[in-house]
């Protein structure tokens, strides 16, 4: 059956796609008129037509139980599927949050134990499961970075430096406090260029922002001096725990000098990604912080679980306490590993990586030789100079079953492909990989035009973006839309 | 290559000078073809007042967005309307069809501040030459 | 010790390595400074998948769920009739183990799905344009008074008193980054500075009585503001869209919505909002267009507004939202439909006017106002509701919301479409016995 009509097409007057029970009690007087609506136009579908649709819909997607996707940064680890059935426990989605909190101790020993877990995991002191996603955590470190110096009465701390190799969120987080950004260069190894750093650090810096391992998948081994030059002119070392999955169980990030660190459940700790959520992520701080995390904290009394505000708090980021139902998935990987486990994931994704690395660094420029921890950016710039982007190969690649890996990031690689295997994939997956590659490469030099063209086996094939954004059309209506009175 | 009878800006923005202190603006080449596809332009109202080098609207295209620096100060007299409905006519014809803005000057002096288009052509090379450096060899 | 999520054997391992050119794992961090390598980690022991699934269990045992407990609060979360169809479609795994789609050839499913989502939560707002989603109802409201400050270029947000406090509080977060002020204001306006960007108001409103929109609406506009409404999604079964009083920005907390309560998270926060503001609305956005033989398909749009391509200008840093609740809530209007909804929505309305008038003529209770309201109501009780609370969890029913801080003895209930007669009966049973 083809996908290519939408709900209206299939509505019917007369159709419904469940069933509700008649009214019990005798009816109330209706409210004024002048509250009600006249319309309401929703598509009628029956359950079966509901059904068929959306399972057409979802035979066009490729997910992680479809095949291999190596988005980088993105940790498309396969998601557990016991996971899924123990969230799905009443006792966990059927709780209201403002219910007795006597009545809730199972979900706050949960939360507390998370907390406890994550962190141990990082090597800080506290942790606030408060922020939906990574992008909401980050702006909790800003939020709490920004509280810290107002509390010292330091006025002179504006300015927030972040690697040229970082994600978008960075900046566009900072401004969102206030802050303002400078980029630190860096050098021809892919480490911070740390007389760049250096120049740049005075009273002014608030934070340096880092990525640990970067973008570009590698790990500076000069953290030990960046994060004593950042502390030395009094200021704050923050990190974007995006890439965890490289050190889970081997190394803290406490150690290495990071005072903030947020973290994505729905990357490192395999909670599925939907399709763009839900997500969730945690932020944890070293001690000096802890006063200023978002509340609510999950706290042990002597009796009982209860929430807690920390005393200077920057406060609510929703009006409750964080995605509890992907909490409750973390919670189940992490006591399905312990620690062992964890350093398996972390061992098993970096020599994935670094596997992928080896075999095609032959055909793909590699701008960085040396070891890459969880994920290896490569540059298409050899095939680009052959007439072949990027962009190309990413849709050969889905004519071959495979997700490519991210492109155009960081954006400091020229044609970057940048490509995480995590630790859930098999060496047989990764040679059947190899060979796409290996393959794409070849036919870049004898037939072009197929990855010009590409993709070629997919439901759709390339789709018009420009058109998408000169005339929008960002809905379907049925009816009449109301009138304005 | 660009014409002649424009002044040119570092940011590759043109302006072509016109009887009583008046000009009318648009984007070079260069900038259209490093954009790629246009989808958008946001541009001052008629009756905004812009100053020499300082923003004055954004061009979108699909994967970028960049600033649009005014060439000279003075009022902005009309914005050019079939632009806005087909954005990509900057694409298409930047000098001619795709024109964005007419100015009315209050410092015509200012001109000479801008490149000429002999001076804006080698500009324009040497930026191409480097690109195409970075492109290359490995 | 082999693990059903790591595929690799130890031959695999052995052969990488080789490959690589490592004789072990640990030459591969070498990065790493040596003390910071192999530390210590004190987590508990690995359980197996049958311990792990009998200790959530038993913590789960631990919490008082509504399946058990019959239920009368609200506040924000609502317990509703969630049609089987909807985990069944939101369960596979094409669609839950996709990530953001980005890959638009691959990501049909997806797409289509959102494009349908946006329309739908259109229709029943009366808005013209939507995004994907956001993080849940307070964020969407925060993002939508930042978007009334970069549209109206102020630098100041008023939100009325009846709004939920906890969406006020968020608010408050939120604009603290900038150099934003909040400014409370009461139902009569008084006070409401002219240079706000918007007002902020919530139709039923957090006591759930209907207030005057249109008086709201004009007095904002007459200052130049936008009106930017929080409104109860199933509430517009029946009740008008906020398009019809001139609502410029429309937000809601979408868990009602085919979703369950989950201790409050996921959520989704809808964001509805007029077409010409469309540029400056955070959040993803899908459109449909075709592709290179002809044939529709949908992407990503709008891109330019987000964080990987505007960075510091962006609307907003958000990335990952709440991409399967919104399916959820997809399949659950579909499933629903025209006249499943307003169903839905008068059974919550004739059931909670049921329950407020036999508690109203209970001794010691009264009904604490007199406007028209949707599912919830508040009732000053003859003791505090702590102690009613108490009493009733007895009873195993989960009371209403503690408002005794704002009205002396106050308690806000919620009476949904899953409540029985039986239920409501017992309940006004076992107050009627104070």
């Amino acid at each position: 059956m083809s996908h290519h009509y939408l709900l209206p097409d299939i509505s019917q007057s007369g159709k419904i796609g469940c069933s509700l029970p008649s009214l019990d009690v005798t009816p109330a007087e209706l409210p004024p008129k002048e509250l009600l609506r006249q319309e309401l136009e929703l598509p009628e579908v029956s359950e079966v037509e509901l059904v068929r649709y959306f399972t057409a819909l979802s035979k066009l997607n490729y997910g992680v139980d479809t095949g291999f996707y190596p988005l980088g940064s993105c940790t498309m680890k396969y998601s557990p599927k016991w996971h899924e059935d123990v969230a799905k426990l009443p006792g966990f989605t059927s709780i209201h949050p403002y219910q007795p909190t006597g009545s809730a101790q199972g979900a706050l020993q949960l939360m507390f134990e998370l907390q406890e877990y994550l962190t141990e995991i990082t090597g800080m002191d506290a942790t606030s499961l408060a922020p939906m996603a990574g992008a909401q955590g980050e702006l909790a470190s800003m939020l709490i970075v920004k509280a810290y110096y107002q509390a010292r009465g330091d006025k002179m701390r504006r300015k927030i430096l972040v690697p040229d190799s970082a994600h978008g969120t960075n900046p566009a987080t900072a401004a969102m406090c206030g802050f303002e950004m400078s980029a630190v260069p860096s050098d021809d190894k892919g480490n911070l260029d740390l007389k760049s750093l250096e120049s740049m650090m005075n009273e002014e810096v608030a934070t340096l922002t880092l990525t640990l391992p970067t973008t570009l998948g590698l790990f500076d081994p000069q953290i030990a001096e960046i994060s004593r030059l950042i502390h030395a002119s009094g200021g704050l070392l923050c990190g974007d725990g995006a890439n965890l999955n490289s050190l889970l169980g081997k190394v803290k990030f406490g150690d290495l000098g990071i005072d903030c660190v947020q973290l994505n459940l729905h990357k490192t700790f395999s909670t599925p990604h939907g399709g763009g959520g839900p997500g969730s992520g945690p932020v944890c701080v070293k001690s000096n912080l802890a006063d200023f995390l978002p509340l609510p904290l999950a706290a042990k009394n002597e009796k009982e679980y209860a929430f807690t505000s920390p005393a200077k708090s920057i406060g609510s980021l929703g009006a409750a306490y964080g995605n509890f139902g992907v909490m409750v998935k973390a919670y189940a990987y992490i006591r399905s590993l312990g620690a062992e486990g964890l350093k398996e994931v972390s061992e098993d994704a970096v020599i994935n990586a670094n596997y992928l690395k080896e075999k095609l660094k032959a055909y793909y420029h590699l701008p960085y030789d040396r070891a890459c921890m969880h994920e290896v950016v490569f540059s298409g710039k050899r095939q680009k100079a052959k007439g072949v982007a990027t962009l190309d190969i990413a849709k050969r690649l889905l004519d071959y079953g495979f997700h490519p890996p991210t492109v155009y990031f960081p954006l400091i690689v020229d044609e970057a492909l940048m490509t995480e295997p995590t630790e859930t994939e098999s060496k047989e997956t990764l040679d059947a990989y190899i060979d796409a590659m290996k393959e794409i490469a070849r036919e870049v030099d004898e037939n072009p035009d197929i990855l010009h063209t590409a993709p070629h086996n997919t439901p759709v094939r390339r789709l018009d973006e420009v058109t998408a954004a000169r005339k929008l059309d960002l809905r379907w209506e049925m009816g009449s839309q109301g009138t304005e009175d | 290559m660009n014409p002649k009878e424009c002044k040119y800006t570092q940011e590759h923005e043109w302006i072509r000078p016109e009887p009583e202190n008046k000009g009318e603006m648009g984007l070079a080449d260069y900038a259209q073809s490093q954009l790629g596809d246009i989808v958008f332009l946001d541009l001052p109202a008629p009756g905004t007042q812009v100053e020499q080098f300082k923003k004055m609207g954004e061009v979108e295209s699909v994967k970028a967005v960049s600033d649009i620096f005014a060439p000279v100060s003075g009022q902005v007299l009309e914005i050019n309307q079939t632009v806005i409905d087909e954005p990509k006519l900057v694409n298409e014809d930047p000098y001619g069809a795709g024109w964005l803005v007419k100015l009315e000057l209050s410092k015509p002096a200012e001109l000479d501040a801008l490149m000429n288009s002999d001076e804006y052509d080698k500009l324009v090379a040497e930026l191409s030459e480097e690109s195409s450096e970075e492109a290359g060899g490995s | 010790m082999p693990s059903p999520y790591l595929p690799n054997t130890d031959a695999d391992r052995s052969a990488m390595l080789q490959a690589i050119g490592v004789s072990s794992v640990d030459e591969l961090f070498q990065d790493v400074p040596e003390k910071f390598r192999n530390v210590q980690f004190k987590l508990p022991p690995p359980l197996s998948e049958l311990e792990l699934k009998e200790e959530l269990r038993r913590l789960s045992n631990l919490n008082a769920n509504s399946d058990d407990y019959a239920c009368f609060l609200g506040a924000g979360y609502y317990r509703h009739f969630i049609p089987s169809v909807v985990g069944h479609i939101t369960g596979r795994s094409e669609l839950y183990t996709a990530y953001t789609p980005y890959q638009a050839e691959v990501s049909q499913g997806t797409l289509q799905a959102i494009y349908e989502y946006q329309s739908l939560v259109c229709q029943l707002t009366g808005m013209e344009v939507s995004n994907a989603g956001m993080y849940d109802g307070s964020t969407a409201a925060a993002e939508a008074a930042l978007m009334a400050c970069r549209i109206t270029r102020r630098d100041k947000v008023a939100v009325l008193s009846t709004v939920n406090p906890r969406y006020c509080r968020v608010v408050d977060t939120y604009v603290s980054g900038h150099n934003i002020t909040l400014e409370q204001v009461k139902p009569n306006l008084d006070g409401l500075s002219s240079d706000c960007a918007c007002l902020v108001v919530q139709q039923p409103n957090s006591f759930g009585y209907f207030e005057d929109m249109r008086a709201y609406s004009q007095k904002t506009h007459d200052i130049g503001a936008l009106l930017i409404v929080i409104i109860d999604p199933i509430s517009l079964g029946m009740f008008k869209p906020p398009k019809d009083y001139g609502a410029d920005i429309v937000v809601a907390e979408g868990q009602a919505l085919g979703n369950p309560i989950s201790f409050g998270g996921p959520g989704l926060g809808i964001f509805t909002c007029r077409k010409e503001y469309v540029r400056q609305m955070p959040g993803r956005i899908v459109g449909k267009t075709v592709d290179v033989d002809g044939k529709p398909g949908y992407v990503l749009t709008m891109a330019t507004r987000e964080q990987h391509i505007r960075r510091e200008r962006a609307t907003s840093n958000i990335c990952t939202n709440e991409a399967l609740v919104a399916l959820a809530t997809t399949v659950y209007l579909s499933a629903l439909g025209r006249k499943g909804l307003r169903q839905v929505a008068e059974l919550c309305y004739h059931k909670a006017h049921y329950a407020a008038d036999a508690i109203g003529k209970l001794k010691g209770f009264s009904l604490a106002f007199q406007q028209p309201f949707f599912k919830e109501f508040v009732v000053c009780c003859p003791v505090t509701p702590r102690q009613i609370n108490e009493m009733l969890f007895e009873e195993k029913i989960i009371g209403g919301l503690d408002l005794s801080h704002m009205i002396e003895n106050g308690m806000l209930f919620c009476v949904t479409e899953v409540n029985t007669k039986k239920q409501i009966d017992r309940l006004v049973e076992i107050l009627g016995t104070l």
